[in-house]
């Protein structure tokens, strides 16, 4: 039976809770209180009651018929986190974590962003139940990511530029611990990953679970057996995290993680950290990072500011090292082309970040039997990177 | 003969001093003083630069010296050191060359040195190597902030065989029971962060943390060191006055930083820690 993390939050040797001793009493109080949560009926019954009527689950499970076509081998279906509200499955975890901060009685959430969907997402619900919120981006992201930020703004949301380091989401995540660690006690960090200290990789992956608990089921309805393959994009791994695990067990499904080759795995411009980095400790648990000889945590490139981050969730890193799931990595070019195979072909305009997917899968469908199926994960929409891929195809808008 | 905690001050076979934290500390206590203790990051500006500091703040009368090893991300700093942290990697200065700066300083003092940090460079660099290394450079403690005691057993079966101090921090969040049981196994001292936030933001409170610290040195096997927001002389008396030690980070990495072009960057270095060293003075005289 698989059955992480332990009761110390390890993942095998990953994971864990390496951070300064302030955040320790909060990271115990946090635990407590997600058992607590997790053991009321109550709890379970209001997640769900937000996941139907507000981010409108459950997500359809998508059979792309003239995707499949044209790649002539396995049936592939699309998971469609990206009809999700706010566009993207980060709202699945936002709205677990925002349940949770006020059941904690907290009046303050802060979160990290990336592409800036999580941030988006926490605003999202934030505004919904009435907590202040701060969200910490880095500059880079906030130039790449520009109309997110107007919508996070909208929604009432403070957005702190953040210039050290490389200006990306890992100087973000540094920022909102340095924020947490000044205003731990009446505020609520809502992590956007399965990463970070415990509990989080495993609350995360909790949330998000509903993502593939629904595929699994939806799966055996359409073709009555399971897919032959689950795929789905890894930055941080919480799309993927959340398909993968209603699979975990079901050992004749193929999980295939897919990282961000950027611009090739023999240049210093990726971010796959399992398929080219080594373990290492960062943000709080011990994993697979993007690191130099010195142990310097080394800069991650994709051109989806979603998967720009230098390490990985723990439990991936587990996934890995037993064997249970595939990495693999798909280059800033391959992933450009399924964006614009998949928004051709289905009328589906996927975030970046899932395009990676739909990458790997253009390349698998091919060597597979039409008989069999491949569940991918779509975890979110295209619309905010609109200026990226305009700017790669040299068009001005 | 060698006790077999090893953190006395006899002599060892090669007839160097062990447990010098110790040592410093009893002496301090003989002389009815705190400890003043200050921070420099290695290679900030430059290695050679740090040498000489080093030696000036020495100089200048800090009890133990408290020597930054530089990292990407340092979490839990404010501006001032997470920019001394990078101006230290931009200048190419490595765990490496850390330790070998520790070894040159030990030819002529035998000032106690903590290394202070974060974990994964270590961990980068191998747990047992690095113990290894430490110690034949001279290394007493070890001081990382992102290595809490639940996870510090990677470690600290590899300090212990070296005789290195893993120092134990305790924070304002930190609870009473939790309190007692990271007491319970302190080694060398305790450092206690005397503010939820990180290092160089705010200035401290002393009489709001009087209270804490002095249930602390009650407490406490080992000395109670205090750190975080302690900016000036006056600060450091006040804090001194009910302490063991005080640590001074980011002033001094502003000073350095100010001077750092300058010819009397060593001067100011010198003139910033003896007057902080004479605050001490002053407050533990009037104790």
């Amino acid at each position: 039976m698989y059955e992480y993390p332990d009761q110390r939050g390890h993942f095998g040797q990953f994971g864990g809770r390496y951070v300064a001793e302030t955040l320790m009493p909060a990271l115990l109080e946090l635990e407590q209180a997600y058992r607590e949560a997790q053991a009321e009926p109550k709890f379970q019954q209001e997640f769900d009651y937000y996941l139907n009527n507000y981010v409108g689950r459950p997500s359809p499970m998508y059979y792309a018929e003239r995707l499949t076509q044209s790649l002539g081998g396995a049936k592939i279906y699309l998971k469609r986190e990206d009809l999700n509200h706010t566009g993207a499955h980060k709202v699945n975890n936002t709205v677990g974590q925002v349940l949770l901060a006020r059941r904690m009685g907290k009046k303050k959430v802060i979160a990290e962003t990336g592409a800036g969907q999580h941030g988006v997402a926490t605003a999202t619900v934030a505004a919904r139940f009435g907590l202040e919120c701060d969200v910490f981006m880095g500059t880079e992201d906030i130039r790449r990511q520009s109309l997110n930020v107007f919508r996070m703004k909208l929604l009432g949301a403070r957005v702190h530029g953040v210039t050290s380091g490389t200006a990306t989401l890992k100087d973000a995540m540094n920022d909102a611990l340095r924020y947490w660690v000044t205003n731990v006690s009446d505020t609520f960090y809502i992590i956007g990953t399965v990463a970070g200290p415990h509990p989080y990789p495993q609350m995360v992956r909790d949330f998000q679970s509903v993502i593939g608990r629904e595929a699994r089921a939806q799966m055996l309805k359409i073709e009555g057996k399971l897919p032959d393959v689950a795929v789905a994009c890894i930055g941080g791994g919480s799309n993927a995290m959340g398909m993968f695990f209603p699979f975990i067990n079901d050992k004749q499904v193929r999980l295939i993680g897919v990282e961000a080759a950027g611009l090739g795995l023999d240049t210093d411009k990726h971010a796959a950290s399992i398929s080219a980095g080594r373990v290492g400790v960062l943000h709080g648990n011990k994993t697979y990072l993007l690191q130099n000889d010195d142990g310097q945590i080394d800069h991650a490139h994709s051109i989806s500011a979603g998967l720009d981050y230098p390490g990985v969730g723990p439990e991936h890193a587990l996934l890995h090292e037993i064997k249970r799931a595939e990495y693999c990595a798909v280059s800033d070019d391959e992933a450009l082309d399924a964006f614009k195979k998949l928004t051709q072909l289905e009328g589906i305009i996927p975030a970046l970040e899932s395009a990676h997917a739909i990458a790997q899968v253009i390349k698998l469908a091919p060597t597979m039997r039409s008989e069999q199926t491949i569940a991918v994960c779509l975890s979110g929409r295209g619309d905010k990177d609109m200026h990226t891929v305009a700017e790669a195809f040299d068009v001005t808008l | 003969m060698r006790s077999r905690s090893g953190d006395d001050s006899a002599h060892d076979k090669k007839g160097v001093i062990v447990g010098r934290i110790k040592q410093t500390f009893a002496q301090l206590k003989q002389r009815g003083e705190t400890a003043l203790i200050p921070f420099v990051t290695a290679g900030d500006p430059n290695l050679q630069t740090t040498e000489d500091i080093i030696d000036a703040i020495i100089a200048a009368g800090a009890d133990i010296i408290e020597l930054g090893m530089p990292f990407s991300d340092p979490m839990a700093d404010g501006p001032t050191i997470q920019a001394a942290s990078e101006r230290a990697l931009a200048a190419g200065t490595t765990l490496v060359d850390v330790l070998a700066l520790v070894a040159r300083l030990r030819t002529r003092t035998q000032v106690p040195i903590v290394l202070m940090g974060y974990y994964n460079p270590i961990f980068s660099y191998g747990a047992q190597l690095f113990a290894q290394h430490a110690k034949q450079a001279g290394v007493d403690g070890l001081l990382l902030v992102d290595l809490p005691p639940e996870e510090q057993l990677e470690l600290s079966s590899f300090l212990e065989n070296q005789k290195i101090h893993l120092i134990t921090l305790l924070a304002p969040t930190t609870s009473e029971q939790r309190t007692k049981e990271l007491l319970s196994a302190a080694r060398g001292f305790v450092y206690y962060v005397s503010m939820t936030g990180v290092t160089g933001t705010a200035k401290v409170d002393s009489e709001a943390i009087e209270v804490r610290v002095k249930n602390l040195r009650k407490q406490s096997p080992v000395p109670v060191a205090v750190g975080f927001g302690i900016t000036s002389a006056a600060d450091a008396g006040a804090i001194a006055r009910f302490s063991d030690a005080v640590v001074v980070g980011s002033a001094l990495v502003n000073i350095i930083k100010q001077h750092a072009e300058s010819p009397s960057l060593l001067e100011e270095v010198h003139t910033f820690v003896h007057d902080l060293k004479q605050g001490v003075l002053d407050a533990t005289n009037n104790r």
